[in-house]
């Protein structure tokens, strides 16, 4: 059995008297890409804060290729590794995609106390990366505003991988973008796990988690319902599984028994 | 999708392509936030040698006159524009003008203190103002308008309050004397390139006093000390990792903490630039003056932010240039002398500067709606 790369070990964190989250437990090896489902509330945006360094969990621990870590700042997160995707992207509409892309992590050159950012290497980086997915940057000066929502997503992604990211987090990559660009991202998370990420993919679409997903962990108001694998598991019993699922199947009631009074 | 990669198709087979980069390098150019300023300052000086061509304007003397009163305008207008890409305003420059020369006069004239001392001394309270507006900014998460507002009354008050309770009256004279032989003091009171103008005074080229002397003796200082702050500004915020930071700060401060900018420090250094820059302006004018007077600086912040917001700042954050800025402040200290030249009325020169507000913040506006939307 291959070492896990990354473990969160009974992660609890509290906000006063509000349990955000309680005894959360999942473990990832290289190339896995492990879902994280659950409903709106469940927790899955304490959880990501608590990767990415932004909260300091309250008990439990996080464990990286072995090591028993703390994440001080989301900078301590992002040297260790952890490369997270916010919803929001972190993006500068504003700014150049070069500029958003090394944002907090620009290359330099010349000598010491008079470092500049050097924009050549950078521009150049940004255009390869993005030509390698698929999009063609016409001038990558030009600003992030001017691109598609998957084209931003991707974008996003790259540049986590870019900085050496080996557990990508990605927090609802799919939410906002429609059938063909959540699938051109989708297939960029797929093609990122097998060059040896382990990629956590939070959403509360199931749909579009179930076929990239090696395994699926289910948040509920704070807790983990467990960790199941593909084989375990259909697609329906995970549906069933977030809240959203019996809720779902007494509007299907519903609906039908509208259906017969109307007929 | 398919019809975008049509488009690009027909884009690439239609031979077109050398018209569409010169399209694209116009829109390039219409895209940088300080077109308005540059354009505005053009048409400020064709104006102005339409109407006061043959008055004097443009003579060496004039020339020094407006640039003098734009330079020093213009070192507090790109600290805030710097400030205000990074997302935030100060509003306490003027007050800090006024409390930065009292620290350089009362230490000096009343305490027996080396000039050169009393001014590092206020350029040591100027960090510490600096960074106080900057920590309550950061930790209070207030906006730093209403913070630095209260800044504004709190030094003004504190700089009455100290100067009457030391000297009993409100100016502080008699600097003028200490200037000489000191060690730092010449950095803020030399005029610079003497020899040229003795140069053009010599060969007729410029007016002559009675005495033979040239009208205008060299390059002022708040003029050296302008375009040097221009030219740093403007390589830190193009060409330096930190300059990526306050863009990105202003752009979005979360997005921005997310990949690891340190937001907080970017900004609280930039609350210590303005107040570092309205220092920089009361050495200069407190040595020129030859004395301190505690309504120094008075309104000069409302100045510099219309000056940054004509060179193209966005009152939002995250856009905007120094080179727009010091553009501004060229615009506006041309136009307030050069009003003296013209047959206009000197009480127009605010209505104007209003005006010149409006219309750089509904071009701005504009301009960020080419660059977020366009495709």
């Amino acid at each position: 059995m291959t070492e896990n790369l990354i473990e969160f070990n009974n992660i609890s964190k509290f906000f006063g008297k509000v349990i955000a989250l309680k005894d959360v437990t999942m473990k990832l090896k290289k190339g896995e890409i492990m879902c994280l489902l659950g409903d709106n509330g469940a927790g899955k945006s304490t959880l990501i804060k608590t990767l990415a360094g932004v909260h300091k969990p309250d008990e439990g621990e996080i464990v990286i290729e072995g090591k028993k870590t703390i994440f001080d700042s989301p900078k301590d997160a992002l040297d260790m590794g952890i490369g997270t995707v916010y919803q929001d992207l972190a993006l500068v509409p504003l700014m150049s995609v070069t500029r958003n892309f090394f944002m907090g992590r620009e290359p330099l050159k010349g000598p010491p106390f008079l470092k500049t950012f050097d924009i050549e290497k950078a521009n150049q980086i940004a255009a390869e990366r993005m030509g390698q997915i698929g999009i063609d940057v016409r001038d990558p000066s030009q600003a992030v505003g001017t691109m598609s929502g998957g084209e931003r997503q991707c974008l996003a992604i790259s540049r986590a991988i870019y900085f050496g990211a080996k557990v990508l987090v990605l927090d609802e990559p799919t939410s906002a973008l429609g059938v063909h660009q959540a699938s051109m991202v989708l297939k960029y998370v797929v093609k990122a796990a097998s060059q040896g990420l382990a990629v956590i993919l939070i959403t509360h679409n199931v749909h579009h988690a179930y076929p990239v997903g090696n395994s699926f962990t289910v948040l509920n108001r704070g807790k983990s319902l467990g960790t199941f694998n593909k084989k375990d598991i259909s697609r329906e019993e995970l549906l069933g599984m977030m809240a959203g699922g019996e809720e779902l199947d007494k509007l299907e009631v519903e609906l039908e028994e509208m259906n017969r009074l109307n007929s | 999708m398919s019809d975008k990669a049509k488009s690009i198709a027909s884009k690439k087979t239609s031979g077109q392509d050398e018209r569409l980069k010169e399209v694209s390098k116009l829109r390039l150019l219409l895209n940088r936030p300080e077109l308005g300023a540059v354009g505005g300052a053009i048409l400020v000086f064709i104006f102005f040698g339409i109407v006061a061509g043959d008055t004097g304007m443009f003579s060496a003397y004039g020339t020094l006159n407006f640039l003098d009163v734009s330079a020093n305008l213009g070192i507090i207008a790109i600290a805030a524009a710097m400030l205000m890409i990074g997302g935030e305003f100060d509003l306490s420059i003027g007050s800090m003008i006024g409390f930065a020369g009292i620290c350089i006069a009362i230490p000096a004239i009343y305490w027996g203190w080396p000039l050169w001392v009393s001014i590092i001394f206020a350029f040591a309270m100027a960090v510490l103002v600096g960074y106080f507006n900057g920590i309550l900014v950061v930790r209070t998460g207030l906006p730093s308008f209403i913070v630095t507002l209260a800044m504004l009354f709190i030094l003004r008050g504190a700089t009455l309050a100290i100067t009457r309770l030391i000297t009993g009256r409100t100016q502080v004279p008699g600097l003028r004397v200490l200037i000489e032989n000191d060690p730092i003091a010449w950095m803020f009171a030399t005029d610079t390139f003497k020899w040229l103008f003795t140069w053009l005074g010599s060969m007729n080229l410029i007016a002559l006093r009675t005495d033979g002397t040239p009208l205008a003796t060299g390059i002022p200082p708040s003029v050296i000390w302008f375009i040097a702050a221009t030219l740093f500004a403007t390589w830190i915020l193009m060409k330096t990792r930190y300059g990526n930071w306050i863009f990105a700060s202003g752009g979005d401060k979360n997005g921005a903490t997310n990949v690891g900018v340190p937001v907080g420090r970017v900004k609280i250094s930039l609350f210590i630039g303005t107040a570092v820059a309205a220092t920089i302006f009361a050495t200069i004018q407190v040595l020129d003056a030859g004395s301190a007077d505690t309504m120094r600086g008075n309104l000069k912040e409302l100045e510099a932010i219309a000056a940054a917001v004509v060179g193209g700042c966005l009152l939002t954050g995250g856009y905007g240039s120094a080179i727009g800025a010091a553009f501004g402040a060229l615009i506006f200290g041309t136009v307030s002398m050069g009003i003296f030249y013209t047959d206009v009325d000197t009480d127009w020169f605010k209505v104007f500067l209003g005006a010149m507000m409006l219309i750089a913040v509904v071009f701005n506006n504009y301009i960020r709606k080419r660059v977020t939307e366009s495709k």
